[in-house]
């Protein structure tokens, strides 16, 4: 018995259109989802900082004077943070959410050209404050602060070195839809590509705003 | 429409204005400006007469600034305002259990202390 030839199959429709039970895109779900979890992540991180708070032995500490060993020799060292740098800093990340959602904004109207200046704003932002980041872990490091030399150093290296890691994510998550951007290929109706991408940024930035005031302001 | 119907129509809903992110945006900036402010006089940096001011009520105002900036940021520019609930609980739930996880390590460590456990 001979069957006929089947009909050719249609093409199956853009991800964006897949009806789901809740009536939102599993992708957006997705990095709600992530976000949730990564708050639980920086929740320990965080509350590791507080407990040990004020417990090191030796310097250098974030605010006052103390003694701590420079050069093999027991010395005395100031504190060693830089609030107006990292007040900077502080400022142009926070910006940086500002630029983002211009850049969505300009998306979703197919706006390319204000899509594409905001988002590489917010990509020169990010590599500021990293480089910012970058910047006062040397200083540190040459005020004799290393990553073990004390509870402090620990803690404060930990914390902000995985919210620096995850800016860091997010600069190049960002850089790679820029260069999509500038070739044609993120039109309005991709524009949710970007919306994931700028709710990441934006919980970097929210996890920022809750570590500058508890570990540069808190004395 | 409200934002749970839109959900269920398969739709999202607008989003907000440029204008209203740029007034969202300085708020941000003027609450940071505030808290590096009263860090200031609570050390004595804007002179000693401000100190015994603003030192006890430090720790407050930091608290309640920067959550004001963290609820700003997720209602306006992460659309939790105007996206479906269900969004904003999966983000709201961990948060709690983020805010018990914090005070309870706070609260055991120092009953340890106390207790010359450590």
């Amino acid at each position: 018995m001979s069957h006929a030839a089947a009909p050719p199959r249609p093409p199956p429709p853009p991800a964006e259109e897949h009806p789901t039970a809740t009536g939102i895109d599993n992708r957006k779900l997705a990095i709600w989802a992530l976000i949730g979890s990564e708050c639980l992540f920086f929740a320990s991180l965080i509350s590791t900082y507080l407990v040990y708070k004020g417990k090191s032995l030796i310097g250098p500490l974030p605010h006052t004077e103390s003694q701590c060993m420079l050069h093999g020799k027991l010395q005395t060292c100031e504190g060693v943070f830089e609030i107006p740098l990292v007040t900077f800093g502080t400022a142009v990340l926070l910006f940086s959410s500002f630029f983002v959602v211009l850049a969505l904004y300009g998306a979703q109207r197919g706006n390319r050209k204000m899509l594409i200046g905001w988002l590489a704003g917010t990509v020169l932002s990010g590599m500021f404050f990293v480089g910012m980041q970058v910047y006062e872990f040397t200083h540190f490091y040459h005020k004799g602060m290393g990553y073990g030399t004390n509870l402090f150093s620990s803690t404060f290296f930990t914390l902000t070195g995985f919210h620096g890691s995850h800016v860091t994510v997010g600069v190049i998550w960002l850089a790679t839809l820029l260069v999509l951007a500038v070739r044609g290929k993120i039109p309005a109706e991709k524009a949710l590509n970007l919306e994931l991408a700028a709710l990441y940024w934006h919980f970097v930035d929210v996890v920022w705003i809750v570590i500058f005031p508890t570990v540069y302001l808190l004395r | 429409m409200d934002a749970h119907t839109a959900s269920h129509a398969g739709r999202e809903p607008a989003h907000p204005t440029p204008g209203l992110y740029l007034k969202v945006a300085v708020v941000l900036f003027i609450l940071t400006a505030f808290e590096v402010l009263t860090f200031e006089a609570g050390r004595g940096g804007l002179g000693p007469a401000l100190r015994p001011l603003f030192e006890p009520i430090v720790v407050l105002v930091l608290v309640v600034f920067s959550g004001a900036k963290f609820v700003l940021v997720a209602m306006f520019y992460m659309h939790l305002k105007q996206d479906p609930r269900l969004l904003a609980n999966l983000f709201a739930f961990p948060l709690v259990i983020a805010a018990v996880i914090i005070a309870a390590l706070i609260v055991l460590f120092r009953y340890w202390r106390m207790v010359g456990a450590l």
